[in-house]
């Protein structure tokens, strides 16, 4: 139906207070999230004996959440998001070997390095779309893994980089081999990125991003060249890859090539699926899935359990684009009765 | 009404390898005016305004907006100096609600597009001036709904009013009506003409009848060039009008 524009365009105070709510909506606290992250922090008390591997876990889910500011969110797909997670760990690393160890330092020095990287492949990869972008990414990873791989007099090559002398948080807390204050440390520099991306994606940046994501083609005519918009994303997601693998590298004092690897980033792709794309928390809930499954698979099938994630990827995405958390969401509101949006 | 020109080609030419598709198309559009761009399929009609837009690039010849050149000017800076469009087939974002593609529109005018730490929800000059440019086209509901959920023909208005968020001064319509029903087309270009007098309207269309009451001047474009130029009486009389475009019973 077309109808006639109304004379004068008068409007009621009313509806545009309706309108004003739709953006409070989008940006409002999910129950998904609320649980995710209560659960998160209990998990301290509840798993004591687990907590570095939750805490990898965690890393990986920060990880994620950046890749979905890209491929979730702006609609850029990566085979290279490693090389910002391995730059981030790698200098943090070699920071705390060589110079200082204080991990807010690194985790900072990790974040720039790895920002400053992802702004200078930003100029190759806007210019770019499909295809062409996807092989870029991966041409990128794979040149800092050779880098990183030859280069072993700063990086270990493949022994992996030893030697990090990590100071204790705020000159307090020693870092323990139960992994409390790692648990601790991470969680809280997880959380504070994970505000920061929700704030991203609920600002007029994010809803550009989505723009770019739905249709890039129409952007221009609305004014919007995405060229600058796509930079930004791209160096934001980098430094918190970054951030990321400077958490790694803090919290086991160790790098290993891998950090790098095509491996793990066609991972942290898998994980982002599998949780959900585009509701950062569904990146965290990847992560962590990703993880369980992957340990609980190689015990019962150590040689063949990459088969059964292959499986059960192939299931969630068949249900849709929402993942796990889609799932779940669906599941919940049929429980209560309410129509799933 | 001033004649002041506000949207100028100069011997514009395209060629597609041999295949010459705009040849040397001169063309005034003043201020405030609503012209018609007509011709039989495969004319060149959406070739012409993809080269005023920057979605082609021409081999040849001038464009200029308000006096400036901008022949090499990429799409978003047309549209940021108010030379604006819509599209004949609908190009609009399927996941986002009319209200959140209007404010993206909006903010993008507001320089905002670029800032990560503004809260979209404390947008308020954006959001009320999306909702009230949908109000204007009786968006109502419809307005907080995935466009995708939403009827051809309000997709058809959402692309007029994601050309009118971009404050235009020029606005180029492709075929605004496409697939609408006659009667709904009538509402489109009704609102169209209830558009503030300052913006000058381009639009093509098929529908004659349209054409005729809307039109202040009409252009009629064959293979790529100026058939001949005229108000609405002219162009119906003329005899060449007749025998290639009229006359050929397509249409009509």
């Amino acid at each position: 139906m077309v109808a006639v524009p109304a004379p004068g365009g008068q409007h009621s105070a009313a509806t545009t207070q309706t309108a004003r709510a739709l953006f409070q909506r989008r940006a409002a606290w999910r129950w998904e999230e609320v649980v995710f992250w209560v659960l998160a922090a209990a998990s301290y008390f509840i798993f004591p004996g687990h907590l570095v591997l939750i805490t990898q876990a965690m890393i990986t889910g920060l990880f994620v959440v950046s890749l979905d500011l890209m491929f979730g969110y702006a609609g850029i797909p990566s085979f290279g998001h490693a090389a910002f997670f391995g730059i981030g760990a790698y200098t943090a690393g070699i920071l705390a070997r060589d110079w200082w160890g204080d991990p807010l330092i690194g985790l900072v020095a990790g974040a720039l390095v790895a920002g400053v990287a992802g702004a200078i492949c930003s100029q190759i990869v806007a210019r770019l779309n499909g295809i062409a972008m996807l092989m870029v990414t991966l041409g990128i990873g794979l040149i800092c893994y050779e880098i990183a791989n030859k280069w072993n007099t700063l990086t270990g090559g493949d022994d992996g980089l030893q030697g990090m002398q990590i100071t204790p948080l705020l000159g307090l807390f020693t870092f323990d081999i139960d992994g409390k204050v790692g648990f601790i440390y991470s969680f809280v520099v997880i959380f504070i990125l994970y505000l920061m991306a929700r704030r991203l994606v609920n600002s007029p940046f994010g809803l550009a991003l989505k723009g770019i994501r739905e249709n890039v083609r129409r952007m221009p005519a609305l004014g919007i060249g995405v060229r600058a918009q796509l930079a930004l994303a791209f160096t934001i997601s980098a430094a918190m890859a970054g951030v990321a693998g400077a958490l790694l590298a803090e919290t086991t004092q160790y790098i290993a090539l891998e950090v790098l690897g095509f491996d793990r980033s066609i991972t942290v792709q898998i994980a982002l699926v599998m949780g959900g794309m585009g509701s950062l928390i569904g990146g965290m809930i990847g992560a962590i899935a990703y993880t369980v499954l992957r340990d609980q698979l190689s015990l019962w099938s150590p040689a063949y359990w990459d088969f059964f994630v292959g499986l059960i990827l192939c299931v969630i995405v068949m249900t849709g684009t929402g993942g796990i958390t889609g799932i779940l969401r669906r599941i919940v509101d049929r429980l209560l009765g309410r129509t799933s949006q | 009404m001033t004649a002041e020109t506000v949207l100028e080609t100069e011997r514009l030419n395209r060629s597609f390898g041999a295949l010459r598709v705009t040849q040397d198309v001169s063309f005034k559009l003043p201020r405030g005016a609503r012209y018609a761009l007509i011709g039989p399929n495969g004319a060149g009609k959406s070739t012409f305004i993809n080269l005023l837009t920057g979605v082609l690039k021409p081999s040849g010849g001038r464009i200029k907006l308000h006096g400036e050149d901008i022949t090499r000017a990429p799409a978003q800076d047309r549209v940021r100096r108010g030379l604006v469009r819509t599209f004949q087939i609908n190009t609009l974002f399927p996941h986002l609600t009319p209200l959140e593609a209007t404010v993206l529109a909006i903010a993008q005018r507001h320089g905002l597009c670029v800032n990560p730490f503004k809260r979209l929800s404390g947008c308020h000059a954006e959001i009320d001036e999306a909702h009230e440019l949908l109000d204007r086209f009786q968006f109502g509901a419809d307005g907080e709904r995935p466009t995708h959920e939403l009827a051809y023909g309000r997709q058809r208005l959402l692309e007029i009013v994601l050309a009118l968020a971009a404050r235009p001064k020029v606005l180029l319509l492709d075929e605004p009506a496409a697939g609408v029903p006659q009667k709904e087309s009538a509402e489109i270009f009704e609102a169209l003409a209830a558009l503030p007098d300052d913006i000058a309207v381009l639009f093509i269309e098929h529908d004659m009848d349209v054409v005729f009451r809307f039109a202040q001047r009409i252009t009629v474009l064959v293979a790529g060039q100026i058939l001949c130029e005229g108000t609405p009486d002219e162009i119906a009389d003329h005899p060449q009008v007749r025998e290639v475009y009229l006359g050929d019973g397509e249409d009509v």
